[in-house]
């Protein structure tokens, strides 16, 4: 085969993703057993720091800021519902949101981190969707990489004057497709591709993880701007107290 | 906070038609679930790989499965529902929150 012969073969994939006629477009958590041990072991790894500046966050909420507890409770609930809502996407399967991104930008990605884990804990185990011995390469990525990145886009947004709204929805919408596009990378470099390495490999994920995420990244960019609308009506006292409207408030280091 | 109320209502439609979209413009799918198509991508690029684990327990069946996830979205429905009617209250009966605005002042 040429190179033009490849890449044209390649094209041909990609197109086939992107629009569902081969209808392997799905979307979601890596498998259980379908992640190689060094890398089940690398991601959990790395999980680590991010858990244990989490559970000291937590700590340091229940203790100085009882206040806030209910709106942390329902930021975790939130991500528990959106991980359960499977919505149709334009490549003709479905995917669903990871809802992670709203508790970041109001109580600091490392808080999310622990109450993503709990998610995919429960989804792992009872739902065998995910797995246990991929649980800390989601975690990486629905938990801490979407927070992360969110919580930076919130916090530039903020520095650039940039319209509230408009910050909550680029951060939550963005954040969730940086999920699906680490899964994509995680798995490519698992897998890499005999012709093009993992490189191609990547893409070939891309095309099945990302594309199907856009619109999902949307509806959760949008559903994030409705609650936290209802917040700053309703819950102004507790969200006084968090990063949502003071950098530092709840300390976040 | 009348404009709010109309872009809230906005959004939410917004939600819904991109939701609702694919449904009726793409019809000869099944919509299927978000697992197995990783897993077709990976046997065609690593034919021989084989899983080296399995889930613990795994639901009998979609049946089952729907009503965990059911039971899933309610839960978390449930405690979101209850933050939002415990502010909600509050803002009725001990009106003193500022106004949202103020906040960022």
């Amino acid at each position: 085969m040429t190179r033009k012969e490849k890449n044209f073969i390649k094209l041909s994939f990609v197109m086939a993703a992107v629009f569902g006629v081969t209808q392997n477009t799905y979307a979601m958590h890596i498998m259980e057993g379908y992640l190689p041990l060094k890398y089940c072991l690398f991601y959990g790894a790395i999980c680590l720091p991010f858990l244990a500046m989490g559970v000291v966050n937590i700590k340091k909420l229940v203790n100085e800021h009882r206040k806030t507890l209910l709106l942390l409770a329902m930021m975790g609930a939130y991500a528990f519902v959106l991980s359960a809502l499977k919505i149709p996407s334009v490549t003709g399967s479905s995917s669903h949101p990871t809802g992670t991104g709203l508790g970041a930008i109001i109580f600091g990605p490392c808080v999310m981190s622990v109450l993503g884990i709990i998610v995919l804990l429960f989804q792992a185990i009872l739902l065998a969707h995910g797995g246990l011995t991929t649980l800390g390469a989601n975690t990486f990525s629905m938990a801490i990489a979407g927070p992360f990145v969110s919580y930076g886009i919130f916090v530039a947004a903020k520095k650039l004057k940039v319209n509230r709204y408009v910050g909550v929805f680029l951060a939550t919408s963005i954040g969730d497709l940086f999920t699906y596009c680490v899964t994509s990378v995680q798995l490519g470099v698992a897998y890499p591709n005999q012709v093009g390495g993992a490189v191609a490999s990547i893409k070939q994920f891309m095309a099945v993880f990302a594309v199907t995420q856009i619109p999902l990244a949307i509806i959760e960019g949008l559903l994030a701007v409705v609650v936290v609308i209802g917040l700053e009506a309703y819950a102004s006292r507790e969200l006084k107290e968090t990063i949502y409207v003071k950098r530092g408030a709840i300390i976040e280091k | 906070m009348k404009s709010k109320k109309k872009l809230v209502i906005v959004l939410t439609i917004l939600c819904v038609i991109i939701g609702v979209f694919p449904l009726v413009y793409i019809k000869n799918s099944e919509f299927g679930g978000a697992d197995g198509a990783a897993e077709e991508v990976i046997t065609e690029i690593n034919p021989e790989y084989v899983p080296w684990a399995e889930s613990i327990i795994s639901p009998p069946g979609g049946e089952t499965e729907s009503l965990l996830f059911a039971l899933q979205a309610a839960f978390g429905a449930g405690i979101v529902c209850f933050g939002f009617g415990y502010y909600v209250a509050r803002k009725k009966f001990k009106p003193e929150e500022g106004n949202a605005e103020e906040l960022f002042r």
